[in-house]
């Protein structure tokens, strides 16, 4: 991220009061709708059933029946593409909103109670930060299985340490804001200044965080999916796509790329938002990926 | 300085004890227990009893854990449920692998990275350093599978200049080892790469933008002294924690890469014996790269600490 300097705090000022997006926040949002809609009205808009093997001949090349060719057992690649955007955005958003909800609500409460409690729960986080999320993942799904609701909880869990980092840092520059004290003054109890107060002044950073981290989670998931460790079959999910049509690879077939880039496509308008919107919070994300 | 690099040390060695907890504790979130996951559903309760008895879990959680940290401190893991071996002879086969790919792939991206960077931060907002952020930031989002795909496509299917898969057992000669290794190195090098420059990046722009430096530009000295003298002496902490950070990437994204182009190394071992529910080689796994990713958090700290002036003298302050 850039770095804010003095100088450019002008051009900062003219950022954050910009209402309209640049042509490259445009492009990243029209892809996301698109997706959105595909997801929404996948079963009206595939021409075949998600599990329906419809050829004999596997990774068959595209042609006008089969827009983007057979998958590894003949299933239509275009109809599993188009249900597979449902199960990885409805379970990459369900994740996201676990890891948001719980992040924001713990890190809020740390930074209002402040003191030991604090200390204690920032220093647990801490611990849980050093575990690489990848490795958190495949200790979970080996004790528990794969089952879709395994994945979101540990997806949303393991976010929730970094989402409980932004949320506290928030919040702590607001505590000491005089409109703050004056809610304090009035006898606002701690519930009210967090919800009226606090998060009406964070909704921007919190929903620059919300689509970097939708991004992150849609990764770990279909990292995990590659892995064979997702979502099982046949339900369509992009990372399994790959994994299953990877052997196809070697004789040219598109059908593993295919599903890879469609995750790309979204995480990578994800990551043009979010570059968009947080030059207009003027706020450096932490942009390491795990 | 000693003294606060040493009380982070510890705080490090705590941590990996707490990782140690976590990862033992996670076999005992099953449902039933190790013998019940591995003998499966129609397992008869005497072959249960057996295994039970063979893995210790008949004693008590708590004395099993100590039983198994004393094991792991003489580097002893146990032995695998699916094969077994003991689980150290299957690790060390693999470690060696891991730490090649591992190690090239840092060898080839820093420098590349230290390139982009410092190009990037020598003209804010120039052609160059608006083309590289916009290409960092793509690169840096794409999932390793569809980079290491992608490049299979070309350079294996298409070209058939690289063999599809770094099926490696030992290498034979330079020349193969490249060619085998080049598209792992350079997948994991681009992720790495488009992370590190635009932190690289980052770094610099802020130390250029000091009183210091304005100081010697306006004595008349020249940018590429500026930047090479004055301005990387005080951004090399800043960057060593910066490469330290994102080269414990590398262990998240080794899984994947050698998944996808089935190299035998230590992630496949894991993921392996994840599918297969071999519990010891798990932890044994986990273990190492959580240890390792700690060790280059730690080695990130240290370098911030050593790099900044105010926080190597802190105890003469006092």
């Amino acid at each position: 991220m850039t770095a804010v300097k003095p100088s450019s705090a002008a051009a900062n000022l003219r950022n954050a009061k910009r209402r309209t997006l640049s042509a490259t926040g445009v492009f990243a949002v029209a892809i996301l709708l698109l997706w959105i809609l595909v997801a929404l009205f996948g079963p009206f808009l595939a021409p075949h059933n998600e599990a329906d093997i419809v050829s004999d001949a596997n990774f068959m090349r595209p042609t006008a029946e089969y827009l983007l060719g057979t998958d590894y057992i003949g299933r239509d690649v275009f109809s599993r593409l188009i249900y597979g955007a449902r199960t990885t955005l409805a379970t990459g958003l369900i994740a996201t909103l676990i890891a948001e909800c719980l992040g924001i609500c713990l890190g809020f409460f740390a930074a209002i109670r402040g003191g030991i409690v604090d200390s204690v729960m920032s220093r647990l986080n801490d611990a849980l930060l050093s575990f690489p999320h990848i490795m958190m993942g495949l200790v979970v799904i080996a004790a528990l299985g794969s089952s879709i609701p395994v994945l979101i909880a540990t997806s949303g869990f393991v976010y929730a340490s970094a989402v409980y980092r932004i949320a506290r840092a928030l919040a702590m520059e607001l505590r000491e804001k005089e409109f703050i004290e004056a809610a304090r003054a009035r006898g606002e109890g701690t519930w009210w200044v967090l919800s009226r107060e606090i998060l009406p002044n964070t909704t921007l950073p919190l929903l620059t965080d919300f689509a970097l981290r939708l991004s992150f989670i849609i990764l770990f998931m279909s990292s995990l999916g590659f892995l064979g460790l997702g979502v099982q079959p046949p339900t369509a999910d992009w990372g399994s796509m790959v994994r299953e049509n990877m052997e196809g690879l070697g004789s040219g077939s598109l059908a593993p790329i295919i599903p890879a880039a469609a995750i790309a496509s979204i995480t990578v308008a994800l990551n043009l938002l979010v570059d968009e919107l947080s030059m207009r919070t003027g706020r450096i994300y932490g942009r390491t990926r795990e | 300085m000693l003294n606060l690099i040493g009380r982070r040390a510890l705080q490090g060695l705590l941590t990996l004890l707490v990782v140690s907890f976590l990862v033992f504790a996670g076999t005992e979130l099953l449902p039933g227990d190790v013998a019940q996951a591995v003998l499966g559903q129609h397992a008869t309760p005497e072959s249960l009893q057996e295994l039970r008895v063979q893995l210790g879990l008949d004693r008590p959680a708590p004395l099993r854990y100590l039983s198994w940290l004393a094991g792991v401190i003489h580097l002893d893991f146990g032995v695998s449920l699916a094969s077994q071996v003991p689980v150290r002879t299957l690790v060390a086969e693999r470690l060696g692998h891991t730490l090649i790919l591992a190690g090239l792939s840092a060898a080839v991206a820093v420098p590349i990275a230290f390139v982009i960077g410092l190009g990037a931060a020598t003209r804010p907002a120039g052609v160059f350093d608006r083309v590289s952020s916009i290409g960092a930031l793509c690169v840096s989002a794409l999932p390793e599978f569809f980079l290491g795909t992608l490049l299979v496509l070309i350079f294996a299917v298409n070209l058939r200049w690289l063999p599809a898969i770094a099926y490696v057992t030992e290498f034979r000669s330079f020349g193969q080892m490249v060619t085998s290794l080049a598209m792992p190195v350079a997948t994991l090098a681009a992720v790495i790469v488009s992370q590190m420059a635009r932190m690289i990046r980052a770094t610099v722009v802020n130390v250029l933008s000091l009183p210091y430096v304005e100081m010697a530009v306006l004595k008349g000295v020249s940018y590429r002294r500026i930047i090479l003298v004055h301005a990387l002496r005080n951004a090399v902490g800043p960057i060593a924690n910066v490469v330290a950070l994102n080269l414990a990437y590398l262990v998240s994204g080794i899984v994947i890469v050698e998944t996808v182009f089935v190299y035998p190394g230590l992630a496949r071992l894991l993921v392996d014996a994840v599918s297969s529910r071999d519990f010891p080689v798990i932890q044994a796994c986990v273990l190492i790269f959580c240890a390792v990713y700690i060790a280059l958090m730690l080695l990130a700290d240290i370098a911030a600490i050593i790099g900044n002036p105010r926080l190597r003298h802190q105890e003469m302050k006092k």
